[in-house]
């Protein structure tokens, strides 16, 4: 461990942070609602020096075999090496995976779009929902970034019209996507080992110090919806429990910005 | 001759320029021409690898021209494309005469461009956004890049090409130049002008790139004020 | 033979700094013609002839003689590599140590380990390949206290003319400060608030004039005012 290490871990001792925040403190957080003019929908969403742009573009496409009468959601997260000397060129690797796949389950899996509102003909035509996440910079926190431009730019979505045949996407419609939920992930990380201290929202820098992660995707009525335990480091249950707590906790301030 | 947009025939759109918006980077840039947003970061010179791509008289400028899935009307694929890849080439040559490569051999300076959100003019948008971010990461530079694409519709010579005008064009002519000095570092062209029009329409592009130039200008030493 | 652009004025590339032959061309400025032109974003230094230009930004560009600071991030061996944050990775060989180490009998590790954050010299430069030392009185292995980082550009601000920046804020706030020109600081003791402040400060208006006196002004320290007229860039 070095001596950078040591000292975070000293001022987590002691409820602080590098930059003063205290450890269940997010950095200030934006949102901006489509800056995007040509997507569906989109937000840009900073939290301190993390700045990330989703973008929902939608098209017709046919279902899945095994589920007929429902739209499609397909979410794709890019490393881009314009965001970090630490990303490189190339297909998504699996950290690119992981975070378009966490980000996907939490929206997914707490029924946030009404998937079967997306049906335009059974078996043959439905709506496919595209979100694109586009990092401009990278400072810590990837995931409960991503997830909550994700989410606010599926909230701020218009369908764009639709003849039956083609999408024409230069004249976009009023009418907004069937959204019934608005999940929201918070990830707490653990720095130190024994003792190990929890904290959410880490820069780049606590995050290369963290030693693991859960991601907790809760919902609107406390419920919670997906879950996702990252890097090596064990977690034991009051960890977990804690974790959700705070989750909650956050989940509500940052609902409240979209 | 009334352009959609309500421009002159030899206005540039309504054009902002940021320079350091990526903190991470050691140089960055934000270009919006009228509705197309480029942003560039810099990365380097750093380390080439593989060892054997270095070059030991001069480093190697390598620029990544790519568009964001959701910057166009139909979603675009994610990931290099042919048209991507020659872009990213030919952005590489415009800005490469600019910069004292010599310096620093065997290292690379990674050029990142990032098209957020497309209506023509991409690339030079990119060059734009680019020659600045380089400036910024402090890259010795003899000049910046100022790049603009134009064309001709009716009998109009028409500058810095946007939206539908690049189909009722009868041809799309991007170029970027060292403003200094005037030479041209970029020149492409699609479509169908008779040998005389040339001449012309590059004059034409040449003005706008002063006026770009002088918002890059603007940009870089706003950054550094106080 | 008319300066164009004068002391401390900010110019960027292709910018023309005086069309003579009377003058030379000086760091991070190039010849055309008649011109001097500047290479880069910086501000305007004239020392005599000679024009140059202090860059405002930029990546950390090893020189010899710098004092670096940086993470041991590999042990070989005959040395260590050393993450100085330059375009290539840092070696400090063995010979570069103040002991004599007999790699028979002790693991290099000993002395510094993977993890460690070293203030070392730049001892040699061969295509990018980077030397360090640690003989030089400098020269240490940190223990405790913390980093801050900065743009490279701005340590020869931080530490100002003969060190009398870096003296004022140390004086000033009680902080031990080790600054290392690719941009890492390391500091420790009870006023590292404080000097993260004020280096945060000297970041932000490097090209400010009167800089020093407002730091000293903040800190509450007086300084020799018979230096005051020697302000410069570097």
């Amino acid at each position: 461990m070095n001596l950078q290490e040591e000292y975070m871990i000293g001022l987590a001792a002691k409820g602080t942070r590098l930059d003063k925040r205290g450890l269940a403190d997010f950095r200030p957080v934006t949102i901006e609602k489509n800056p995007i003019s040509k997507a569906e929908g989109s937000a840009r969403v900073r939290m301190g020096n993390t700045e990330v742009i989703a973008g929902v573009k939608l098209d017709v496409g046919t279902p899945f075999p095994d589920k007929p009468d429902e739209g499609t959601l397909i979410v794709s997260a890019e490393l881009s090496p314009i965001a970090s000397p630490d990303f490189e060129l190339g297909p998504p690797r699996e950290n690119a995976i992981e975070l378009s796949r966490v980000v996907d389950r939490g929206i997914r899996e707490s029924g946030a779009i009404d998937a079967k509102k997306l049906c335009i003909t059974p078996k043959e035509k439905v709506w496919t929902v595209f979100i694109d996440l586009q990092i401009l910079n990278h400072d810590g926190n990837l995931i409960d970034a991503c997830s909550l431009a994700s989410i606010a730019a599926l909230s701020y979505a218009v369908f764009p019209a639709y003849d039956g045949t083609r999408v024409d996407w230069f004249t976009k419609t009023t009418e907004k996507l069937p959204m019934t939920a608005t999940p929201i992930a918070v990830t707490v990380h653990k720095i130190g080992r024994q003792p190990a201290y929890l904290l959410v929202d880490p820069t780049r820098e606590e995050e290369d110090a963290a030693t693991a992660r859960l991601t907790v995707s809760t919902m609107d009525d406390g419920h919670v919806a997906a879950l996702q335990k990252g890097e090596a480091e064990p977690f034991t249950l009051e960890e977990v429990e804690q974790a959700i707590q705070w989750s909650l906790a956050k989940g509500k301030e940052l609902r409240a910005l979209i | 001759m009334k352009r959609d947009d309500g421009r002159k025939v030899d206005e540039i759109r309504p054009m902002e320029i940021v320079a350091g918006v990526i903190k991470n980077a050691d140089g960055s840039a934000m270009v919006r021409m009228g509705r197309t947003v480029a942003v560039a970061g810099v990365y380097g010179p750093r380390e080439y690898l593989p060892k054997h791509k270095q070059r030991s008289d001069r480093g190697v400028l390598r620029c990544v021209y790519q568009m964001v899935p959701f910057s166009t009307d139909e979603r675009v694929r994610p990931g290099p494309s042919r048209r991507s890849t020659e872009i990213s080439l030919v952005t590489t040559h415009a800005l490469q005469p600019a910069i004292f490569l010599e310096e620093f051999p065997k290292t690379v300076i990674d050029v990142f461009i990032n098209i957020i959100q497309a209506d023509a003019g991409t690339r030079t948008a990119g060059i734009n956004a680019a020659s600045v971010a380089l400036a910024d990461a402090g890259i010795p530079m003899r000049d910046l890049v100022a790049s603009v694409a134009s064309g001709k519709i009716g009998d109009h010579y028409v500058l810095d090409l946007a939206g539908k005008e690049e189909e009722a064009t009868a041809a799309d002519m991007p170029i970027a130049c060292m403003p200094r000095t005037k030479k041209i570092t970029l020149l492409q062209m699609d479509g169908d002008l008779p040998p005389q029009d040339i001449k012309g329409i590059i004059q034409l592009s040449l003005q706008g790139c002063e006026k770009i130039y002088a918002l890059q200008v603007e940009a870089l030493r706003k950054r550094w004020k106080l | 033979m008319e300066l164009l652009k004068k002391e401390r004025d900010v110019v960027i590339p292709g910018d023309i700094i005086v069309e003579s032959m009377e003058f030379l061309p000086g760091r991070n400025t190039f010849r055309e013609n008649e011109a001097i032109l500047s290479k880069r974003v910086g501000l305007v230094s004239i020392n005599g002839r000679a024009i140059s230009v202090v860059p405002l930004s930029g990546a950390y560009i090893p020189r010899e003689g710098d004092m670096v600071i940086g993470k041991v991030t590999d042990i070989q061996n005959n040395g260590w590599v050393v993450d100085v944050h330059a375009p290539s990775d840092a070696f400090l060989p063995l010979a570069g140590v103040k002991e004599y180490i007999d790699t028979r009998k002790t693991s290099l590790n000993r002395y510094y380990d993977v993890g460690d954050i070293i203030y070392a010299k730049v001892n040699g430069l061969q295509g990018t390949s980077i030397y360090l030392s640690m003989q030089d009185i400098k020269a240490r292995k940190f223990h405790g206290g913390r980093l801050v980082r900065i743009s490279p550009t701005k340590v020869p601000r931080l530490i100002g003319k003969q060190g009398s920046m870096i003296n004022i804020i140390k004086d000033g706030t009680g902080c031990k400060i080790n600054a290392g020109q690719n941009g890492l600081i390391w500091l420790e003791g009870e006023g590292m608030e404080k000097c993260i402040e004020v280096i945060g400060l000297i970041e932000r208006e490097a090209a400010a004039e009167g800089l020093t006196d407002k730091i000293s002004a903040m800190l509450g320290v007086t300084i020799d005012k018979s230096q005051e007229s020697q302000e410069v860039l570097e």
